[in-house]
């Protein structure tokens, strides 16, 4: 009789073991989950609060009549500083900025893999290492030579104005930061491009070569259609840092029509004239985060593994 | 005047010279084979015929023309790589159109030439799949009509079977074979496979370390080796090379092996070669093929000099097609190919015919042939 059961007892037992572990692991993480997600839901339900439920209610309640009053406030009417037009015109420099310094960074490190990977010079690994050093560069001890960079640019920009009756956009706010994000950038989208291109079939290229392509219509044709998962990486990582800078962006772009959202939305912050306006600091801050979302929602679906599969033997 | 001419080719990374001064020729519409370990240079060297790597020294000439200081475009050559190398984003149709999209041709020319070689090749049904649903043996043949495609004037193949598997590597090299007979262009094709560089080449190289250790026709390599690494490269099983002595009785040479514990076996000479007699008395290295060693009954009935010697038998491999029984000869394991059916028992003695007519000798101490 004992027989019998004794081996059923203990497959229960252990059942029963491993559904504990489950139960503290799954708690531990919902946990964790419930921390971190906490300040989201609170900046999420106060942006759709009125001031007088924030005033008298508590701070993790639901809204009681919920309303989006504070997001088209925020977006078209909050004072940035003095001028009271909202974020909007900030949302639109910051794009303008971003968009190009990431396209022009992930290319540009693009083209710098596969030169480091198939187009080897004597000193290549020399080259790497500088560039790579450039990811370690602290942001801070880069500010001031290029605030003399990015002045001397200016002048040059005044000059070509004064000669041709156009400054070709040297000097403008928005081309230095994205100037500014295009160098700061470049290691890292070297980093990511040379490590892919490393492990990229070189057979590909000499085939290429065979068939008469040329070092530009090998990396378009060849290179570039077989990079989207490290595209995809470079994308997110460059847009993200672009989009959420704060110290270059208040450092060169700091005051007036130009600044980029980060800074726009501290300045809407730190007013000090009147009733601070909780939810529509909320709603901007979300307006503020948004793109950074969006793109990881869209570009993680292009996330694609195996497209190489089928280039070499299977 | 040669069609393909390399000479005197030399090739250094750094201090290390990889190629040892290649000297090889192919006239038009041969089938060129490189042989050899791994390591040997075979693949530089052809790599270097396509222009993806320079030459240090020597020159590579088409037709007369030197074409080692041309990009690998304009040596109008195509190449078939191990890998395969089809591009992943392009469908088949456009593997196979991209180097006449790269030259400019128009549209219409590239769909007729596409039609054309997908026919040859069967691969019609496969033209809008990408590379990556494509099987091994597939995606080989696009690889070779990306290269027909181009009806250049030197097709080079490098190692083009070896990632198919064993029954798909026998039926692709008769393709290429008959692909060369059909088309009668002239390829360069680099192998370690012994097999496929005798059955495809009209001429072959066999390479080590850099340097062309025998250079001709199949028959000449396989039955005339000029040293103990082309006759143990090539011939499968390999060639038994047993050491073995000189000796002069009476009027003729004779070959004494010996034997553990037995003994050695003495093979008559009669008309034995001049260059022989110089190695009286001293070790050579006598090497016999294997189906040059056989039953009496399956020997060559026309052998001009067939011995028989008893032989005792340690191992028997029953192959279906022939049965190999090892010896011991000289102190090496010694391969013997016998009919299907022959009547034979490990452990015990059994009469062997060696053919003395195809036997070879080497010299010990330079690994030389002797005759």
């Amino acid at each position: 009789m004992s027989a019998v059961t004794s081996p059923a007892r203990q497959a229960s037992s252990g059942m029963s073991a491993r559904t504990i572990n489950r139960i503290v692991i799954y708690g531990l993480l919902a946990l964790f989950a419930i921390f971190y997600l906490m300040p989201l839901f609170v900046m999420l339900v106060t942006s759709f609060k009125t001031m007088d439920e924030i005033q008298n209610g508590n701070m993790l309640a639901l809204p009681q009549s919920p309303t989006i009053e504070p997001w088209f406030k925020a977006w078209g009417q909050t004072c940035v500083g003095l001028t009271c037009a909202g974020i909007k015109g900030y949302f639109w420099n910051s794009i303008k900025m971003v968009v190009p310094a990431v396209l022009i960074s992930t290319l540009l490190g693009a083209l710098n893999g596969y030169v480091l990977t198939k187009w080897r010079f004597r000193g290549h690994t020399l080259v790497f290492a500088m560039m790579l050093f450039a990811c370690f560069i602290p942001f801070q001890s880069v500010l001031l030579p290029m605030a003399t960079i990015l002045g001397s640019i200016g002048r040059f920009g005044v000059t070509l104005q004064n000669a041709t009756g156009f400054n070709f956009g040297l000097g403008n706010s928005t081309v230095n930061l994205v100037f500014v994000h295009v160098v700061y950038g470049l290691g890292f989208t070297t980093l990511f491009f040379r490590n892919y291109y490393e492990a990229f079939p070189t057979e590909l290229i000499k085939a290429a070569q065979v068939d008469g392509a040329s070092f530009f219509q090998i990396f378009r044709r060849i290179m570039l259609p077989n990079s989207m998962p490290i595209f995809v990486v470079t994308v997110i990582y460059q847009f993200t840092n672009i989009w959420n800078d704060f110290l270059f962006a208040s450092a060169y772009a700091g005051t007036g029509d130009v600044m980029p959202m980060t800074v726009a939305l501290n300045n809407v912050v730190n007013t000090s004239t009147g009733v601070v306006e909780y939810n529509v600091n909320m709603a901007a801050a979300m307006i503020a985060a948004l793109p950074t979302l969006i793109v990881y929602v869209v570009a993680g679906r292009y996330f694609v593994r195996g497209l190489m599969a089928g280039a070499v033997k299977g | 005047m040669a069609f393909l001419e390399i000479d005197g080719l030399k090739k250094r990374f750094g201090n290390v010279e990889i190629l040892k001064g290649i000297n090889v020729e192919l006239e038009k519409g041969g089938f060129l084979v490189l042989v050899g370990p791994s390591g040997c240079g075979k693949s530089t060297l052809l790599n270097t015929i396509a222009g993806l790597e320079n030459i240090t020294e020597g020159e590579i000439r088409v037709e007369g023309r030197a074409i080692n200081d041309l990009h690998p475009s304009k040596r109008d050559i195509a190449m078939v790589f191990q890998s395969y190398a089809l591009y992943p984003n392009m469908t088949v149709a456009g593997n196979i159109a991209f180097g006449m999209e790269m030259r400019g041709v128009p549209a219409a020319e590239r769909q007729a030439a596409i039609d054309k070689v997908s026919k040859i090749l069967q691969i019609g049904h496969l033209l809008q799949r990408k590379p990556s649903q494509l099987s091994g043996g597939q995606r080989q043949r696009v690889a070779m009509g990306r290269a027909l495609v181009r009806d250049p004037k030197l097709f080079l193949f490098d190692e083009p079977l070896s990632n198919l598997d064993a029954k798909l590597r026998v039926d692709m090299r008769i393709e290429i074979k008959r692909l060369h007979a059909t088309t009668g262009t002239t390829i360069v094709y680099v192998t370690h496979d012994q097999i496929e560089a005798m059955t495809l080449a009209t001429k072959i190289a066999v390479m080590r370390d850099g340097e062309v250790q025998q250079f001709g026709t199949p028959a000449e390599i396989y039955n005339n080796p000029t040293n103990i690494f082309v006759a143990d490269f090539m011939g499968s099983p390999a060639m038994n090379l047993i050491p073995a002595k000189i000796d002069a009785n009476g009027g003729g040479l004779s070959v004494v092996l010996d034997r553990e514990s037995r003994q050695p076996i003495v093979l008559p000479m009669p008309g034995a070669p001049a260059g022989l007699a110089a190695f009286k008395d001293k070790p050579v290295i006598f090497g016999v093929r294997p189906e040059a060693l056989t039953d009496p009954e399956g020997a060559e009935r026309n052998g001009s000099s067939i011995a028989t010697a008893d032989c005792h038998i340690e191992v028997v491999e029953p192959a279906g097609s022939d049965t190999f029984a090892v010896t011991n000869l000289g102190g090496k394991g010694v391969v013997a190919r016998l009919r299907a059916d022959a009547k034979i028992q490990p452990g015990t003695s059994t009469p062997l015919a060696f053919n003395l007519s195809k036997a070879v000798f080497f010299d010990p101490a330079t690994e030389k042939r002797i005759l």
